[in-house]
């Protein structure tokens, strides 16, 4: 299964078969990290019901939730993304081509099985976004050796003088996610009957070690990569040449500089030195324009064009996207602040701003990508319905509204209830009292993930009509406009 | 923004000349407004590494012209709160528990002091209210297992119960009735059956539960009294009334004759001051008004 592509310079082979692979491991990993949140989101307010024995309890299912959704369906979107990408704006065909990409989409899909299996049995290093024991760990690391030598690679033999922007984010996260998991990850194994192990480091020296890899994961993973996302689906998608060459080179550099030394503002008010908590916080306020560079490139892209919003629901998510990315790297520095984090640290406010990054941007961003190559890598003419991708995005968007908005409310409340005195001097609350409180948010929020998830079985009803090459009969979105235009086009 | 807008439209911004899979670059400058917010940023970093402590030297880090620490802020904050609570503390330190009952703004004082350390200390096995909860006896309602006197409350708290900890914790023991081949099993649903009788979920005696009654009368009177009223002396809980401690249904009734009870509770003398106990025995007694 090797696609052809022509363009002027003559016909480069592209290798396509691992994109399909990854394109639908997305969806299908999408949709079991969107279940899974929404059952542990339910948890919250029903706790006697839903945590059932001992294999799902939420303390289990938690990171189940996270892997799915951040290194299952986001990790899934990035190598799909990035093969296509890095192919196309390199001219030249994936290195190893469709064996070693394979074998990375087999030893991917493998990881994530044997470490959410592993979870649900209670096997877990306890670390934040990095549970999964050294077995799993060094299965990862075979893995991300191969992507990193497939993409790497193909920019090797490009045919283009210069590498594309997208490459340089695609290629930062690529290396600084292996340099993260290992580092995070060194321990030794204390059983020999059982996968138990212990950390490399200890004390605060482990916790300073862990939030640097934490927050990179967010900084890397989840923006890095996904900027490669935007520029190379932003401009495709629009049309329109990206607004600033210069903007995409500082911000680009600015970014990766500033974003590994933020990780110290999740430790906040602990046994951190103080010094330490200083630069986590001062790198944190520095790195917000860095990150809105992204967002200035992302949406100027579509400056003399808006127009196109009006008929383009892809476009709708992209722009969204963008803007959720913009609020969100808004609000991290800001809570990064020591007098805002002593407020918002251990709130729900922590989940909300993750949400507004995750299901806002980069889930957003990922939805759109997906849109754009599905019809392209089955070769099919269009999308079998704009008018369900229109759906999806006011579903989702409604969704995720609910969502952040709820758990700003709680999170705040919380933080001042915790915090609260009485004219005697005492705390006004207990703990359990506070929690009580939280149940109306509990339930918006798994609200607006339902919603969330109901949009995202949409889409996958849609790519799945895409794929099987059938094309809705359908009024055009924008109505009037979009039909005005399509007359004058004719 | 909107003059690179026009621009745009009207008269298109140079590109890098280089294209990617059709995709193009213009070659804007950087948007003023982003440098000069990016610059002040950095300035402010600066700024703020001064002020606070920041850059790591070979023994120690920058201490900053502030002199701030975490810790000295810590101290700060819970000085501001004991200047608020002085006065009163004084006075509470220096009264009885019955004079500060008689001076109405020292024990409303007692009582605030009391539900926050209740909240701290107490509540994670009492609820956060005192509604208790299975093997945790509610302190709402009228029923003391130890008693419900001021001295009772204070005594309780200070030692605790059954404890390894404090040798004058309060302690008694119920016998495995089942488990030390004490009572057979029909000889336990006996009792079950007169238990629900002298409780009132059942109205009318029945053959089983005259039986249960000479089994009762022979094994569990001498602590629980011979009307099931009960004994605060050694914290045997009245069966004449609807509280359960552990449960009135069957199954759970069973297990514990079967098994016995023996809740257990930590003393807090030495945990907390002087002081924070009487605004604790203060605050429990307050909340069903005691004995």
């Amino acid at each position: 299964m090797v696609a052809t592509t022509n363009n002027n310079t003559g016909e480069v082979k592209y290798y396509d078969k691992a994109i399909r692979y990854f394109t639908i491991s997305a969806i299908f990993w999408g949709i079991i990290g969107f279940t899974v949140g929404l059952f542990i989101a339910c948890q919250l307010f029903l706790p006697s019901y839903l945590n059932i024995g001992e294999y799902f309890t939420f303390g289990r299912l938690r990171p189940v939730h996270t892997s799915a959704v951040i290194f299952a369906f986001g990790g899934s979107v990035l190598i799909a993304t990035s093969f296509y990408c890095v192919q196309r704006t390199c001219r030249a065909a994936l290195y190893g081509g469709d064996k070693l990409s394979m074998f990375v989409f087999w030893g991917y899909q493998l990881f994530i099985v044997l470490a959410a299996s592993g979870y649900v049995m209670g096997i877990t290093q306890g670390r934040e976004y990095a549970e999964p024991e050294w077995y799993v760990d060094l299965l990862l690391t075979v893995v991300w050796v191969a992507y990193f030598v497939i993409f790497m690679g193909t920019i090797l033999r490009r045919k283009e003088q210069h590498i594309y922007v997208a490459n340089w984010f695609y290629l930062a996260f690529i290396i600084t996610v292996a340099v993260l998991h290992i580092f995070n990850n060194l321990a030794i194994p204390v059983e020999i009957n059982g996968w138990k192990s212990y950390s490399a480091f200890s004390g605060v020296q482990d916790a300073m070690v862990q939030w640097w890899y934490g927050h990179n994961a967010v900084g890397f993973f989840l923006t890095a990569g996904f900027l490669g996302i935007m520029y190379y689906f932003v401009p495709k998608q629009i049309n329109q040449p990206v607004y600033s060459y210069r903007l995409s080179i500082v911000h680009f550099w600015a970014l990766i500089f500033l974003y590994v030394w933020a990780g110290p503002h999740h430790l906040h008010y602990t046994a951190l030195p103080d010094w330490t908590q200083t630069l986590g916080m001062v790198f944190s306020l520095m790195l917000l324009m860095p990150s809105w560079g992204g967002m200035i490139n992302g949406i100027m892209t579509l400056s003399g064009a808006w127009h196109k919003l009006r008929t383009d629901p892809i476009i709708r998510f992209m722009i969204v996207s963008i803007s959720f990315y913009g609020m969100s790297t808004f609000e991290g520095p800001m809570m990064a602040i020591k007098e805002v984090n002593a407020l918002s640290h251990y709130t729900d406010w922590t989940i909300g701003h993750v949400h507004s990054g995750a299901l806002g941007w980069v889930a957003m961003i990922s939805f759109s990508a997906l849109y754009y190559l599905v019809p392209r890598l089955w070769n099919k003419e269009r999308l079998y319905s704009l008018q369900l991708v229109n759906l999806h995005f006011w579903i989702c968007t409604i969704g995720i509204v609910l969502y952040i908005t709820a758990m700003w409310v709680s999170g705040i409340m919380q933080g001042l209830m915790w915090r609260d005195y009485d004219e005697n001097g005492y705390l006004t609350y207990s703990f359990a009292e506070t929690v009580a409180q939280m149940e109306p948010y509990y339930i918006i929020r798994a609200l607006g993930g339902f919603l969330f998830l109901i949009g995202a079985l949409v889409m996958t009803y849609n790519l799945w009509r895409t794929i099987k090459g059938d094309l809705r009969e359908e009024e055009p979105v924008g109505g009037e406009y979009a039909k005005k235009l399509q007359a004058q086009a004719a | 923004m909107t003059s690179h807008d026009d621009k745009n439209k009207d008269n298109k911004p140079e590109t890098t000349g280089h294209e990617w899979d059709g995709i193009r670059e213009y070659n804007n400058p950087l948007p003023r407004w982003w440098v000069w917010c990016f610059i002040a940023t950095i300035i402010f970093a600066i700024g703020y590494c001064i002020y606070y402590p920041a850059w790591p030297k070979i023994k120690e880090a920058t201490k900053g012209i502030a002199g701030w620490t975490q810790y000295s802020q810590l101290e700060e904050q819970m000085a501001e709160l004991e200047a608020i609570r002085f006065e009163h503390n004084e006075q509470i330190a220096k009264k009885s528990i019955s004079q500060i009952l008689d001076d109405n703004d020292l024990r409303r004082f007692a009582e605030a002091g009391g539900k926050a350390t209740f909240a701290l200390h107490c509540s994670q096995c009492h609820g956060s209210g005192g509604q208790g909860g299975e093997g945790f006896p509610n302190l709402l309602d009228d029923e003391w297992l130890w008693g419900g006197t001021i001295s009772d409350i204070e005594y309780t708290i200070r030692h605790g119960i059954r404890n390894d900890i404090d040798e004058d914790a309060r302690t008694s023991m119920m016998s495995a009735f089942g488990q030390d081949q004490i009572l057979n099993r029909n000889q336990i649903k006996d009792v079950i059956q007169y238990l629900k009788l002298i409780s009132g979920k059942i109205k009318n005696s029945t053959e089983s539960t005259d039986r249960g009654m000479d089994i009762y009368a022979e094994n569990c009177a001498s602590c629980h009294g011979d009307k099931g009223q009960g004994n605060q002396y050694i914290g045997a809980p009245p069966h004449n009334n609807h509280i359960w401690l552990y449960g009135g249904d069957d199954k759970t009734l069973f297990e514990s004759i079967y098994y016995g009870r023996g809740g257990v509770m930590p003393p807090f003398e030495g945990r907390l001051s002087d002081e924070e106990i009487k605004k604790l025995v203060i605050y429990v007694h307050s909340l069903s008004g005691g004995e």
